[in-house]
C-alpha cells in the first residue's frame, strides 16, 4: 500500500508539546486503567442469559426477533422472506453461508449474491432489494448489535440499502458488550493483523429523533431489522 | 466567522429569546425529555452498574489523551497514512477551507455529502465548498432542515433544529422543497429520506466530523442513528473527515468507554444505532467504498486552553448532557448564545476559540448551580471554568472603573456561590447596595446587568436548583 502524505505535522505537534510545557513525547505506555466497570456488565452471565439478553434488548431496539436452529435455518430463512413480502435479495458473499446450509436456499434467480466482478451492478442490485442478508460476526447482548468486519465480500450495502435487514446471528457470537469486541479487535491490532476498513457496530433499524424528539423508525439505513437467532451455532 | 451566530450583542440576543414563549416552552419540554431519557440509561439502569465509575472512568482516560496530545496525533497520522489515507494539520479554519477546497478542486467534485459534524459548522466549510463551486447537501436530518430554512443555524449540538416544530418543518419543506404531506415526523421523514437517496449514490465527495479518532489504527469512529452517515462514507469515490485536534482515544478500549458515556449521555441509547468505524486501505477492486481518504486535522485556537486552567475543556465529547440541564439555555434557548457551541460548554468553549472580545459575555450566563458540572459524563468543572472565564474576562477590561470591576467580581467573580442567591439569602455586599431595589438587583454592573432583568432567573445552590427545576418542568413559561 502506497504510504499517503502528512502535512504540517511537526509545526502543529511541537506547538502542542510546547503549550503543553515539555519537548514532543515520542513514547507514551497506556496507564492501567483505575476504572473499568465496563468489565463488570453480564459478567458472569451464562451463554444462556446472555442469548435471552441480546433477544430481549434487540426487541427493544426494534427488531424482530426470530430464534431457529442450524437444521431448521433454511426453511426459517424462506418463511421470513415471505413474511417480508418476497422480491429481490442481496447477500454478502460468505462461505458461511453454505457451512450454514444455505447455498440451495439462496440460488435462486431472486437473490444476488455481492460478486466485485460485476462492479456496480452489485450497487444497483442492493438498492432494489426488499430484503439483505448476512452473517454477525459479533452481537453484543447488552445492546442487541450486531457486529460486521466490512471489505469488498461482505460488501457494507447488504445491511444498508434494502428496506430491510436480515442478520444471521450465531448464539456462539454473542458476548455481553461492545467491550469485549473493541478488545478483540484491540488485541488483533497489537499482533499486526489487518483491520477491516469498515467495523460496522449496528443496532436496529435506522431511526431519528430529531423532530420534536418523536423517534421516526427508518430513516436513511434500512426501515426494519429482522434478527435469526441460530441457537446451535 | 461562522462559528458566530447572528449580529445582534449578546444581550440582545437574550431579551429576543425572551420574548419568544414558543421557544422557550420547546426548549423547555426538550430539556425534561432529554433528562428523563438519560437517567433511565445512566443513574437508574442498574445493568450498566455505577455510573459514576463510568463517569471516572472516562476523565481519566480524557485527561490521559489530552497530557500526551502530541503523541497520540502522532501516532494517529502515522497509522492513518500508513494505510494510505491523507492527513493535513491545519492551524488555523482558513488553512482547513483551503486544503479541503483543494481536494475537492483536484476531484472536479460537484457534489458533496455531509454528515453531522459541529466542527464543520464551525470552519464554515459549506461557503467555502461552494466557493469553489460544489453542491453540498446536509444529510443529517436536524442539519437538512436547518440547510433547507435559508441555512438557518444549530440551536443545539446533538439536535441543530431543536428550536423548530413539526409545523414550521412542514412549511420549511413545503416552500422550498415541494413537499405535499402533513407535519408527521413519519412523513418528513420520509421525505428527506426519498430527496437524499440518489443524492448519496451520486456524490463525489462525502464529509464527516468524527466521535473519535482512534491513534493505534488509524481509524474514524462515527456514532449515529439514521444511517447517513454509513451512506456519506460508503458511496463517493473521495472521503474528506474534518476533526477538532482533542477528539481522539488512545486505542479502541478507551473508545469502548467513550462511545458508552456518549450514547447514554447524548440521548439516552445504550449504544447509537449505527458506530461506524472507517480505516483508509480498501481494496482495489472493492465497490462500495471511498478510494480516498482525507483527515483534517484542526486546531483553530483549541491550543489556547493546552497548558492552562482550561485545558479541561478539550476533554469535551459534544454530548449536551450539559446543554440539557442548564436552567439559563432553558429560558434563552440556544441561538442566543451568538456561537454554535451552546449552553455550559458552549459558555467554556467559545472564549476559547474565539476570544473574550467576541464571546467573553458568555461565561455570565450561568447561575454557576453546577447541574452542568454533575451531568457532564467525563466530569469535566464546567462551573469552576466559567469562574475562571470571569475572572479573567473582568481583569482584562480596559475601561472599566476599579469600583465597577470589584463589584462584577462580587456578582459572581471572586465566588462560587452563585450571586443572586448569595444577595438574596444573605444580603448584598456593602458597596452593591446601591443596585438593589426590592430584595433583587435592579442595575447590575457590566455584563450582569440584563439579567437583573430576568425575574425568574434561578441562581440557587443544587438543592435550590432541583426544587427550582422542579417547579418549573410543568410550568413552561
Ligand atoms: S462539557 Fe461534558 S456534558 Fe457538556 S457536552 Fe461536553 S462532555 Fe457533554
Amino acid at each position: 500500500m502506497v504510504k499517503g502524505t502528512i502535512h504540517n505535522k511537526d509545526l502543529f505537534l511541537n506547538q502542542i508539546a510546547s503549550k503543553l510545557g515539555r519537548e514532543r513525547k515520542d513514547n507514551v505506555s497506556l496507564p492501567k486503567w483505575k476504572h473499568q466497570s465496563q468489565w463488570e456488565v453480564y459478567k458472569n452471565s451464562s451463554k444462556d442469559d446472555l442469548l435471552a439478553a441480546f433477544c430481549k434488548n434487540s426487541k427493544e431496539k426494534n427488531v424482530h426477533v426470530v430464534e431457529t436452529e442450524k437444521s431448521m435455518l433454511p426453511e426459517t430463512i424462506e418463511k421470513v422472506i415471505k413474511e417480508y413480502g418476497g422480491g429481490s435479495i442481496v447477500t454478502t458473499k460468505d462461505d458461511r453461508f453454505s457451512q450454514y446450509g444455505l447455498t440451495l436456499t439462496l440460488d435462486n434467480s431472486q437473490t444476488h449474491i455481492w460478486d466485485t466482478a460485476m462492479g456496480e451492478v452489485n450497487i444497483k442490485k442492493a438498492k432494489e432489494a426488499i430484503l439483505g442478508i448476512f452473517v454477525s460476526d459479533i452481537s453484543l447482548a447488552e445492546s442487541g448489535t450486531i457486529v460486521q468486519f466490512n471489505d469488498k465480500d461482505i460488501a457494507r450495502s447488504v445491511s444498508l440499502l434494502p428496506t430491510t435487514y436480515v442478520a444471521i446471528v450465531p448464539k456462539s457470537s454473542i458476548v455481553p458488550r461492545m467491550t469485549q469486541a473493541t478488545h478483540k479487535i484491540h488485541r488483533s491490532v497489537i499482533a499486526g493483523e489487518e483491520l477491516a476498513t469498515c467495523v460496522n457496530f449496528i443496532s436496529g433499524p435506522s431511526n431519528s429523533a430529531d423532530i420534536e424528539m418523536d423517534i421516526v423508525v427508518g430513516v436513511h439505513g434500512p426501515v426494519k431489522a429482522v434478527y435469526l437467532v441460530v441457537k446451535d451455532l | 466567522m461562522p462559528m458566530k451566530i447572528g449580529e445582534k450583542p449578546f444581550f440582545g440576543r437574550v431579551d429576543d429569546a425572551l420574548q419568544d414563549h414558543f421557544m422557550r416552552n420547546a426548549m423547555a419540554s426538550a430539556q425534561d425529555r432529554f433528562r428523563n431519557k438519560k437517567l433511565d440509561a445512566t443513574e437508574r439502569d442498574e445493568q450498566v452498574g455505577d455510573w459514576e465509575e463510568w463517569r471516572s472512568a472516562g476523565e481519566e482516560i480524557r485527561r490521559h489523551t489530552l497530557e500526551n496530545l502530541d503523541f497520540y496525533l502522532d501516532q494517529l497520522s502515522e497509522n492513518f497514512s500508513k494505510r494510505g489515507g491523507h492527513v493535513f494539520f491545519a492551524k488555523t479554519v482558513e488553512e482547513a477551507n483551503r486544503y479541503i477546497q483543494k481536494v475537492a478542486k483536484e476531484k472536479d467534485a460537484k457534489y458533496v455529502t455531509k454528515s453531522k459534524s459541529m466542527v464543520t459548522e464551525e470552519i464554515g466549510l459549506n461557503e467555502a465548498l461552494e466557493e469553489v463551486g460544489c453542491h453540498v447537501y446536509e444529510t443529517d436530518l436536524a442539519e437538512y432542515i436547518l440547510q433547507i430554512d435559508n441555512k438557518d443555524r444549530p440551536s443545539h449540538i446533538v439536535v441543530p433544529s431543536l428550536h423548530k416544530n413539526k409545523e414550521q418543518i412542514r412549511d420549511t419543506f413545503q416552500a422550498k422543497a415541494g413537499y405535499t404531506g402533513t407535519e408527521e415526523p413519519h412523513e418528513l421523514t420520509a421525505f428527506a429520506r426519498s430527496q437524499l437517496r440518489e443524492v448519496f449514490l451520486k456524490a463525489d465527495i462525502g464529509i464527516t466530523g468524527c466521535n473519535f479518532a482512534i491513534a493505534e489504527s488509524g481509524t474514524i469512529s462515527l456514532a449515529t442513528n439514521e444511517g447517513n452517515a454509513n451512506m456519506v462514507t460508503t458511496y463517493p469515490d473521495t472521503q474528506i473527515t474534518v476533526m477538532g485536534m482533542e477528539r481522539l482515544v488512545p486505542t479502541w478500549e478507551e473508545l469502548d468507554v467513550l462511545i458508552n458515556l456518549l450514547s447514554r449521555s447524548a440521548v439516552g441509547q445504550k449504544i447509537t444505532t449505527y458506530v461506524t468505524n472507517l480505516t483508509p486501505g480498501v481494496e482495489e477492486d472493492c465497490v462500495d467504498a471511498p478510494k480516498e481518504f482525507h483527515l483534517v486535522i484542526l486546531d483553530a485556537g483549541r491550543s489556547n486552553a493546552l497548558g492552562t486552567e482550561f485545558q479541561s475543556a478539550l476533554h469535551c465529547i459534544r454530548c449536551a448532557a450539559c446543554v440539557n440541564v442548564c436552567p439559563v439555555y432553558r429560558h434563552i434557548g440556544g441561538h442566543a448564545y451568538g456561537s454554535i457551541y451552546q449552553g455550559p460548554i458552549g459558555a467554556v468553549l467559545s472564549p476559547i476559540l474565539g476570544g473574550y472580545e467576541e464571546y467573553g459575555e458568555l461565561p455570565f450566563a450561568s447561575s454557576l448551580c453546577a447541574a452542568c458540572t454533575e451531568a457532564c459524563p467525563v466530569k469535566i468543572p464546567i462551573h469552576e471554568l466559567l469562574i475562571k472565564h470571569r475572572e479573567k474576562y473582568v481583569n482584562h477590561q480596559e475601561n472599566v472603573k476599579t469600583s465597577e470591576k470589584l463589584a462584577m467580581k462580587a456578582f459572581g467573580v471572586g465566588t462560587s456561590t452563585p450571586f443572586l442567591f448569595q444577595i438574596a439569602v444573605k444580603g448584598a455586599p456593602m458597596f452593591m447596595k446601591p443596585l438593589i431595589k426590592d430584595g433583587s438587583i435592579s442595575n447590575g454592573p457590566g455584563p450582569m446587568k440584563p439579567w437583573t432583568a430576568i425575574r425568574e432567573f434561578p441562581a440557587p445552590g443544587k438543592d435550590n436548583f432541583r426544587s427550582w427545576f422542579k417547579e418549573h418542568q410543568k410550568g413552561r413559561q
